[in-house]
């Protein structure tokens, strides 16, 4: 079985600044990643360079074994909500449907199959009664399932999410890993985020991310990898967590 | 008050004024969610080099306004792809190049020369019926254009990074939306004027968008919203004997303040609508 994601020495550099440098990973199909570090850490210019936003300085990624340009329908990208102007008037269903539009399908209007899949892109995420909505009626929990709905209807093999939790509360965040993981049957997820808890009880993969990526094809984070992603000794204790994520100590 | 409409410089006056609001109206809706007010005032601004650059060689000063405009349009969309932190200020400094260049040409032109005032507002009071006719296809192809393009707008004025991601041809898209409000601006500037163009792109729309739940919607109010404004600054800049294009930025200065007290009202008072269906 082909990897879904393989990435290759890959550094990428903003003007003179080294963001990420020399990573290496590989992916497989069916996996739930989960890639935490510091702010500034590069987290989200990984994402933005698997999704070919960020062109790499050196290093290649090849998804499902291709290049980026010729798989990118099948990549759902679920960007921070804060992203995006909450006084545009467009309504949930509009901001889904969109989902559907790829270079192909320019021109013209959405067909009664795309408006059938954005609907049910909303039901998967329990947001069908939304769907009329403005997206700046919105709570922070309901934009972010909207946007995850958004990159449903494209009906992509691989979901890239970035701090999805950020600002939504702990029982939203609950149930929105168990939206996750029925996803996760059919999809394969990588999900960036600085917080290690919430993210280490819930991925089947963990890396950390600080410039460079330090990964052990592991659910369990060691203290080395913390305390090398985040450059300063980490006092994490693992009692009364669901389940251990971290190495005895 | 209908003795007015005998007159024929008066009635294309109105035709100027509908043809200039459903313009304005429709493109103004995107210059105002995609928030690059600014942007557009630089693409209009620049046009007045390429006026006086028409008056000076002695061509039609329209052709030159066409070129320049659509230089700045396609410069500034180029631009952004590198590095968007100075965009404002490269924008500032072509707005003033541009009307530089313009005052320097017509200054150095031979001969009787229009001056700057009927530039910056227009006069909407002696449009002759050939313009007219080329507002009418314009404001056609604004209507296609916009009816061919509309998600792909939608999308692009919304969230640019997520239209990347679809593989759509973003920076073309840009690039055409630019271009249709570089068009835009420059038919309506011997109308309108460069200043009045700028504020029927951003007034009627900055006051439709709290009032909206659709893009489509905001299009008809915008230029609903326009033609309110023009239609009753041109008959009170008529009846006051007070030039048409400052008084109609007026009608529409005053309407903004007003609607943006009846919002805050409606927020303070009553409860947010909640009529999702």
């Amino acid at each position: 079985m082909s990897n879904a994601v393989e990435i290759k020495n890959l550094s990428v550099k903003y003007d003179n600044a080294v963001v990420l440098e020399n990573i290496s990973i590989s992916i497989k199909a069916g996996e739930f990643l989960g890639i935490i570090g510091p702010n500034g850490g590069g987290k989200t210019t990984l994402l933005k360079t698997m999704l070919g936003l960020v062109s790499p300085s050196s290093g290649t990624i090849r998804i499902f074994d291709s290049e980026i340009s010729s798989v990118m329908h099948l990549i759902g990208y679920v960007p921070q909500y804060s992203v995006f102007d909450l006084d545009y008037p467009i309504s949930v269903f509009d901001v889904v449907l969109a989902g559907r539009l790829n270079a192909g399908k320019m021109l013209g209007r959405y067909t009664s199959e795309d408006k059938k899949i954005a609907l049910e892109s909303l039901e998967e995420v329990n947001l069908a009664g939304y769907k009329n909505r403005l997206v700046g009626e919105l709570s922070g929990g309901e934009k972010q399932r909207a946007l995850i709905a958004r990159a449903l209807a494209k009906q992509p093999k691989i979901l890239l999410l970035d701090e999805p939790t950020a600002s939504i509360d702990a029982t939203t965040g609950t149930n929105f890993y168990s939206t996750l993981q029925e996803l996760n049957k059919e999809i394969t997820i990588i999900l960036v985020s600085h917080d290690i808890g919430a993210v280490s009880q819930n991925v089947n993969k963990i890396a950390c991310l600080n410039k460079t990526l330090f990964y052990h094809e592991a659910k369990e984070l060691t203290h080395d990898m913390i305390e090398a992603a985040y450059n300063c000794p980490v006092d994490l204790i693992a009692h009364g967590v669901a389940h251990r994520v971290l190495d005895k100590h | 008050m209908t003795d007015i409409f005998h007159y024929d410089f008066l009635m294309n006056a109105v035709y100027a004024s509908i043809l200039a609001s459903i313009a304005c109206g429709i493109v103004g809706t995107y210059v105002v969610v995609k928030r690059i007010v600014f942007i557009s005032g630089g693409i209009s601004h620049t046009a007045y080099g390429g006026i006086g650059l028409g008056y000076y060689l002695g061509f039609n000063p329209l052709y030159g306004a066409i070129g320049f405009s659509l230089l700045t349009a396609g410069f500034l969309s180029a631009m952004r792809k590198k590095k968007r932190q100075h965009e404002d200020t490269i924008i500032g400094i072509l707005w003033a190049f541009g009307m530089a260049v313009g005052i320097l040409f017509v200054g150095m032109a031979p001969g009787y020369t229009a001056n700057l005032m009927s530039y910056l507002f227009g006069n909407i009071l002696t449009v002759p019926r050939s313009e007219i006719i080329m507002m009418l296809i314009l404001d056609a192809a604004i209507v296609i254009l916009v009816a061919l393009f509309f998600k792909e707008f939608q999308i692009i004025t919304f969230d640019e990074e997520f239209a990347h991601t679809l593989g759509l041809p973003v920076n073309k898209l840009y690039l055409l939306l630019l271009v249709i409000i570089a068009l835009t601006t420059v038919l309506l500037i011997k109308l309108v004027g460069i200043i009045l163009v700028v504020a029927l792109l951003s007034i009627p729309s900055a006051i439709s968008i709290k009032f909206v739940r659709s893009i489509r919607q905001m299009m008809i109010l915008s230029v609903f919203l326009g033609l309110i404004f023009t239609l009753s600054g041109l008959f009170l800049s008529y009846y006051l004997n007070l030039p048409s294009g400052a008084v109609i930025i007026m009608t529409a200065s005053a309407g903004y303040l007003l609607a943006n007290f009846i919002h805050f009202l409606k927020k303070k008072f009553y409860i947010k609508e909640t009529n999702y269906r």
